[in-house]
């Protein structure tokens, strides 16, 4: 029988991650996503499943309670909203270079600085292109519902064992907050069947040690691990792009938004169509590797694009790097906490690229 | 008697640890850490725990820790072994974890994460190597870095007025409930190294006893940040450094031993 809850997008992160099987959580507060860890400590997580749920005492020690479980070869996820993320960027970068599977969950809010705690998609930047320092990427994927929220957690932890590389839930306050229905997966069971010959777990007379480190002094062999990780990068960029159109085979213009903006931007395009005008959306589902063979294809046939997103245009410079001048790209969006309506999608669509 | 005859285990007073790797130690000659690394190594060989051991490399001379030790280990950013011991021993409670961290390490930049572990009563051995100095990067002012003492970044001295004063944190670690075992050691003679070896084991042993955490810190010698010779860098420890942080255990069976 299936299984239907009503669930807020934050609680259906925590259940999801539960039934995913996760081994452990690492957190500390912060509004939008605080109810996360609240939900995994009232559902007593290490009854259910024996996960272990911890708050630490910053997000810096938190995502390095997650690197050192990820170490281990255990399903381990942390969250934060967007001033906590900023903070965990060196270690997130450590994770990435010494190439550890775990799942980082941003439930976006608008800044700069401490900002507002109302939802923004403007860590855009920060996710797709890394975050911390040095060359690596996260594989990030953009839930645009509740059922996603919960849905994108296993996958997301299949992805990053796939890779081993940390897979980032890029999702926002409006996502995080909203309640919906949910139909909720089995719960899996906490066994891990990847490849272990490379986690900590003591070193028996059979192994060399295992070492969990990014670190190498000498520049050679730092670059030839540096080749390594692009090379994965651009296997994923062959092998895990997801998206998703919507009547896009007509279309004449093209709404391109991820979350809660493509849920703006599908009741944008039905008032378009209502209107006579041929619009149609796509809307990336993995942000990093994104969808550009997909955009470089629709640039040859639709007359413009608009990159709708709660932020001042970011998202909107990967679209003109894929479509490469062959098609005009613009950007429409309200930002620093203000989320954008249906009617001033449409207005923007019709002004920027209608208006005789 | 001919040497053959005197070559024999029944006569051997020395060995290398099992557990230490062919590969030679980078530290400067003189410096403690060498010999700080060997104790560990002796006591994860002595209390045959190899294969359980799981040890977190920080930032700073000891990062390549790894290298000298043939056990798993995780090497953790800056400051944040304790956080990252922590993250391992919750996932696997019957490891035995440890860290080795030095001041700037421990003291300054991982603060709050050492507080904090100690303060939950992790389950996790922390071996503090202290010498009042950042060493790997050329000799600045640390945590520990002694009132007038001259650093790179205090050339003309510590001046507590602007600089702030030396931070005690094993006294400030042993005052908190988590705590099972601090103790504050050298490594600069064959008595003290003694001394230092039966604390860090203690340290292992709280862990393996599951009793709680262990603290050990090594007063040591920087003599290549301390612009001195390693005899004169020794003489300058016991003059200057063991007044400032005493030696001897300061917390046994989560009991405090001293008044601090």
């Amino acid at each position: 029988m299936k299984e239907f809850l009503l669930m807020k997008g934050n609680e259906a992160i925590a259940e999801a991650a539960i039934r995913a099987g996760a081994d452990a959580y690492f957190g500390y507060p912060i509004t939008p996503q605080s109810e996360i860890m609240e939900y995994l400590m009232a559902e007593k997580a290490y009854e259910r499943t024996g996960m272990v749920v911890l708050q630490a005492e910053s997000e810096l020690a938190a995502i390095n309670m997650v690197y050192g479980a990820a170490g281990t070869g255990k399903r381990v996820l942390t969250s934060s909203s967007s001033p906590g993320i900023s903070l965990m960027q060196e270690s997130i970068s450590y994770i990435a270079g010494a190439e550890l599977p775990c799942v980082i969950i941003n439930v976006v809010r608008a800044g700069p600085g401490l900002g507002t705690i109302q939802p923004s998609q403007a860590d855009y930047f920060q996710s797709v292109k890394g975050g911390g320092h040095g060359d690596y990427r996260l594989i990030v994927l953009a839930p645009s519902s509740v059922q996603e929220m919960a849905d994108f957690v296993p996958l997301a932890f299949d992805l990053a064992f796939k890779y081993r590389n940390p897979a980032l839930i890029l999702s926002d306050g409006v996502i995080g907050q909203m309640m919906e229905k949910v139909e909720l997966f089995k719960t899996r069971p906490r066994i891990t069947t990847f490849d272990q010959s490379w986690v900590l777990s003591g070193k028996p007379e059979n192994r060399k040690a295992n070492v969990i480190t990014s670190l190498d002094l000498q520049p050679h062999p730092m670059e030839k691990h540096n080749h390594a990780l692009q090379a994965k990068y651009r296997k994923m960029e062959e092998d895990e792009v997801r998206f998703e159109e919507i009547m896009c085979d007509d279309a004449e213009y093209l709404f391109v938004a991820y979350g809660s903006s493509a849920r703006i931007c599908s009741k944008a395009l039905q008032l378009a169509r209502e209107k006579g005008i041929k619009a149609g959306l796509l809307r990336p589902i993995t942000l990093f590797p994104f969808p550009k063979k997909q955009i470089a294809k629709l640039a040859g046939r639709v007359k413009g694009m608009l990159s709708v997103e709660m932020s001042a245009g970011q998202m909107v410079e990967d679209i003109q790097l894929a479509v490469s001048g062959k098609v005009r790209v613009e950007h429409f969006g309200r930002y620093g906490g203000v989320i954008h309506s249906p009617l001033e999608v449409l207005a923007a669509l019709e002004n920027i690229f209608l208006k005789k | 008697m001919e040497i053959n005859d005197i070559i024999k285990p029944e006569n051997q007073v020395y060995k290398s640890s099992s557990i230490l790797t062919d590969k030679p130690f980078s530290y400067c000659p003189g410096c403690g850490h060498g010999t700080a690394n060997r104790l560990v190594a002796e006591v994860i060989e002595e209390l045959g725990i190899q294969k359980d051991t799981i040890g977190i490399a920080p930032v700073g001379c000891s990062v390549l820790i790894y290298e000298f030790l043939d056990i798993d280990f995780s090497q953790a950013p800056h400051g944040r072994a304790p956080a990252v011991a922590t993250g391992i021993k919750r996932v696997l409670p019957d490891k035995i974890v440890f860290t080795y961290q030095g001041d700037g390490d421990l003291a300054a930049i991982g603060t709050s994460e050492t507080i904090h572990a100690c303060n939950r009563g992790e389950n996790i051995t922390i071996i503090f190597v202290n010498n009042g100095i950042y060493g790997m990067t050329g000799g600045q002012m640390a945590p520990t870095t002694l009132p007038g003492m001259k650093t790179s970044t205090s050339p003309f001295g510590r001046n507590v007025e602007t600089m702030g004063n030396p931070l005690k944190i094993t006294e400030l670690i042993a005052q908190l409930d988590g705590v099972h075992y601090v103790s504050r050691q050298s490594v600069n003679s064959p008595a003290n190294v003694r001394k230092a070896k039966k604390a860090i084991r203690l340290a292992f042993e709280s862990q393996i006893n599951k009793q709680g955490l262990g603290f050990v810190e090594i007063v040591s010698n920087c003599n290549s940040g301390w612009k001195l010779s390693p005899i004169k860098a020794n003489q300058w420890m016991e003059e200057n450094m063991f007044p400032y942080y005493p030696l001897g255990d300061i917390k046994v069976d989560g009991k405090l031993i001293k008044t601090l």
